[in-house]
């Protein structure tokens, strides 16, 4: 399974001068597609924060964060601004997946589909593992339930690789089950 | 027509796409809509479509996200392996396999066995025309 977006600790802090000495260290857990965005997002969201700059800052580490369960299903929440068409609100999503960056995944293709929302204006404020008893939204928690079971409605018949595709069929497709 | 096979927890379905094609998976818990963790023995438990899945009747008892030794087992107690190659199902896919693997050798072996076959029939069939008309 390979995400486009990975997760990274990104580490930096301001360069020491004459009047500051040891100047504060700063951590960011952020999501990009490489380390080279995972920096650049790290100064965006430092200038925002502190009066510093990449010109007056150094990177002191970077290191891509993994997931440590990546067999277990896991409920995550969340918590995302972003910039619609007419200002910037705050959502709460819930997502179940097997890792975080499988979930926040699925939430920039949710966003850029239900909302037009591009991946340059959504801001991903805080994620969590949320246990099933906090999760908020039904479309998660239909799926907390042990003897889960329904039937595959319609069952489209692929051909097991893409190079016995055909353009035309010789009969109708059979698509129950 | 109500549905007779489901997604639940301990349906073993055959995996139609990919990678894995042509294992027999056990559905071990569901994640979302479209996808499932599934695990088998030889394999590191992981999701999968089920657009990559097509489910069969066997269910085997197990709770939801055991570990791999309970699963192995359980699949041992159901006799899993012996049900699918002894369903028409299974066999049909194992036919298929070895016609797949054949060898020249082997397809001529089988076009004398085809001869003799349809010689045996041919013979048998005009015995009995010879009882109607005669």
């Amino acid at each position: 399974m390979s995400y486009k977006y990975h997760q990274f600790q990104v580490v930096g802090r301001g360069l020491p001068t004459e009047t500051d000495e040891q100047p504060k260290i700063y951590r960011m857990k952020l999501w990009a597609t490489n380390e080279v965005r995972a920096k650049s997002k790290f100064w965006y969201y430092l200038r925002k924060l502190k009066k510093v700059k990449k010109s007056n800052g150094q990177m002191l580490a970077i290191n891509e964060i993994f997931e440590k369960n990546p067999t277990t299903i896991k409920n995550y929440g969340i918590w995302l601004r972003y910039q619609s068409r007419t200002g910037y609100h705050n959502m709460y999503k819930e997502y179940r997946d097997t890792t975080l960056n499988g979930a926040i995944e699925q939430m920039y293709t949710e966003m850029a589909s239900r909302h037009r929302v591009r991946h340059h204006c959504i801001q991903v404020i805080k994620t969590a593992t949320i246990p099933a008893k906090l999760c908020k939204r039904e479309s998660t928690k239909q799926f907390h339930n042990s003897k889960i079971k329904f039937p595959l409605v319609f069952k489209k018949v692929r051909p097991p690789t893409r190079k016995l595709k055909t353009t035309y069929k010789a009969s109708r497709p059979n698509l129950f089950v | 027509m109500p549905f007779k096979r489901y997604v639940e927890i301990g349906r073993i379905a055959l995996v139609n796409y990919g990678k894995d094609y042509g294992k027999l998976v056990v559905i071990v818990d569901v994640i979302d809509q479209n996808r499932a963790l599934v695990d088998a023995p030889d394999m590191v438990r992981g999701q999968m479509n089920f657009k990559r899945l097509t489910l069969t009747d066997i269910k085997i008892d197990i709770k939801r996200v055991p570990n791999k030794k309970t699963l192995v087992a359980a699949l041992e107690a159901a006799d899993v392996k012996n049900k699918w190659e002894s369903s028409s199902w299974g066999r049909k896919l194992i036919v298929q396999k070895k016609r797949a693997s054949l060898n020249d050798f082997d397809r001529f072996k089988i076009m004398l066995a085809k001869i003799k076959k349809a010689g045996v029939v041919r013979q048998e069939l005009a015995k009995l025309k010879k009882e109607t008309t005669g």
